[in-house]
């Protein structure tokens, strides 16, 4: 069995955006960038089922500028990807063309499953894999807390608002990950050193034929308002006897 | 433009979130008709929906292929209705968030997911990067697809309404997917996404009984729901469906009590909107504090059970 595993670039999970002065979007100039989170989540369990035997290869895929391939990629192959496929554009591309680009490489890759994070922790769509799965026709485990692959199926257990939701998924399947799926590891440093050895191919959309005109446009960002602190009181008794006053209990 | 509400139902009983949907489909400016898709329960949810005010008409989609509102059937069936409709909307629960992306790529539509406001026929709001920045968006497709914050918006009127109830029926099964079972949290606590009141703890509760003991108490006394930070989560001190966060549940009760809880940007965007927050933390620089309207610097070993009493 094939894995195939799309991955971002975004902004480092630690980092707070800054928000350009113009209000035409957030300033990623000399920022640090970083994988998708919860793709890098998606890369381990795709690694974790490979190293149980019940896949043979894994494919990471990147749409993004330069150095999603030079790094977002190259982490990817560290983390255990056997090779890595770059489509790069300079333009920003809405999780639709994603999928769209991602469709044609699921038909020339053929894989059985594509475990992808659930949303990107820049614009939050949480849509790609969705969106994939609608456009192959084929099966989805969005938002996946365990996957366990069973023959020609697999089983995800999901993280629903009311619980854990399993449901069973004929193969090929695309899954969504959600934050504790797995903890995903550091890679090692032979396996830094190695990643960039391993084999890594570079398209355009356009090889694919999937026009990334936006169907959105942003016509401002903004800080969102802000929330005035209120008062510290001493005692309990004081927040009891302000509570009640607003009414609040 | 009419619009077109999937309901998020349980057990015959509409999701309040889908009252919230109906509200920000009403500002789009049409009428709006709400689909009900489910197995026989979902009879008694569309009655309910009749009922909601603004409601013009509802569409029940009966079937056990919609039983557990699995989105490789549901969406087509969705898909297939939209020729009649300009926009389709769905509350960003995880029912909403599996579904409308499918129904999106299916009509060839980019999402405006989780709106938090309308600002026009097609200009809307919603929060990126975590609720650290808001971007209004404008969509150029000739229909629309979105999902809707609930907290964002006003619930509709859940009575008042008396709208025609009309049988659809889709495809049915897909026969590429099946519901193996759902391990529901228990509780005859409110759900944290509905409650009036919420109790939250954090990592400071030191672990799983010590959260039970200290948490719980207060909770009982004000009906409260109980949530947690993911901090306190990860530390396995409560399970996952308890966490409020920007990756957890996006709550806005009237009041939200946060008990040894920092306030990492995080979880503020996902209790910020609520109507009073009481902080109790015994690190005056927390930044919990900063968005507090009542703060209490103290222990919270000896301040909760004393507040508990006091209420």
């Amino acid at each position: 069995m094939k894995i195939l595993v799309p991955v971002k670039r975004v902004i480092d999970y630690n980092l707070k955006p800054r928000i350009k002065a113009d209000g035409s979007g957030v300033d990623l100039a000399n920022i640090k960038m970083s994988m998708n989170p919860f793709d890098e989540i998606a890369l381990e369990e795709a690694v974790r089922i490979k190293e149980a035997g019940k896949a043979e290869e894994v494919v990471a895929v990147s749409i993004g500028p330069a150095k999603a391939g030079s790094d977002t990629l190259k982490s990817a192959r560290a983390i255990g990807a056997d090779r890595a496929i770059h489509v790069e554009t300079d333009e920003e591309v809405e999780p639709l063309a994603v999928a769209k680009i991602l469709k044609a490489i699921v038909d020339e890759e053929q894989p059985q499953l594509v475990i992808m994070g659930k949303q990107a922790i820049d614009d939050d769509n949480n849509q790609t894999g969705q969106m994939l799965a609608a456009l192959l026709g084929r099966p989805q485990g969005t938002f996946a807390s365990k996957v366990e692959i069973d023959g020609d199926h697999v089983a995800v257990t999901r993280e629903v608002d009311g619980g854990l939701e399993t449901v069973r998924l004929a193969l090929p399947a695309v899954v969504t990950t959600d934050l504790r799926l797995n903890e995903p590891r550091f890679p090692a440093l032979p396996n830094i050193i190695k990643a960039a050895k391993k084999p890594m191919s570079t398209k355009s959309p356009a090889d694919y034929g999937v026009d990334t005109a936006p169907r959105l446009k942003t016509l401002k960002v903004a800080e969102p308002p802000v929330r005035q602190a209120g008062e510290i009181v001493p005692d309990v008794d004081t927040l009891v006897a302000k509570l009640k006053a607003m009414g609040a209990v | 433009m009419t619009s077109l509400v999937l309901a998020d139902h349980e057990g015959g009983t509409l999701n309040p979130a889908t009252l919230a949907t109906v509200t920000a489909a009403a500002a789009l400016g049409g009428p709006v008709h709400v689909l009900v898709a489910g197995g026989g329960d979902a009879t008694a949810a569309a009655d309910a929906a009749a009922k909601v005010a603004g409601v013009e008409k509802v569409l029940l989609a009966s079937d056990a292929a919609y039983a557990h509102q699995l989105a490789e059937n549901v969406a087509p069936l969705v898909a297939g209705l939209m020729d009649g409709y300009d926009a389709f909307l769905a509350s960003a629960t995880t029912t909403g968030k599996n579904i409308a992306p499918r129904v999106a790529a299916l009509m060839d539509v980019m999402q405006v997911s989780d709106i938090i406001g309308v600002e026009g026929p097609k200009t809307f709001t919603r929060p990126i990067y975590a609720g650290n920045a808001i971007a209004t968006v404008e969509s150029s497709d000739a229909k629309l697809v979105i999902t809707v914050r609930g907290t964002a918006f006003d619930k509709a009127a859940a009575e008042g309404g008396s709208a025609a109830v009309e049988n659809v029926s889709g495809a049915g099964d897909a026969g590429l997917s099946s519901f193996v079972g759902l391990e529901a949290v228990k509780s005859d606590r409110p759900e944290l996404t509905s409650a009036g009141t919420i109790v939250s703890g954090g990592r400071a509760l030191k672990d799983g009984p010590t959260f039970e003991q200290v948490i719980t108490p207060l909770a009982d006394k004000l009906g409260a729901a109980i949530g947690a930070s993911r901090a306190a989560v990860d530390a396995g001190y409560v399970p996952n469906d308890y966490q409020v966060g920007q990756t957890g549940k996006i709550v806005a009760p009237e009041l939200y009590i946060a008990v040894g809880i920092s306030g990492a940007i995080q979880h503020l965007a996902g209790m910020k909107d609520s109507k009073v927050i009481v902080a109790i933390n015994k690190d005056p620089d927390a930044p919990i504090f900063q968005v507090a309207d009542l703060g209490l610097v103290a222990d919270l070993f000896q301040a909760v059970p004393e507040l508990t009493e006091k209420l």
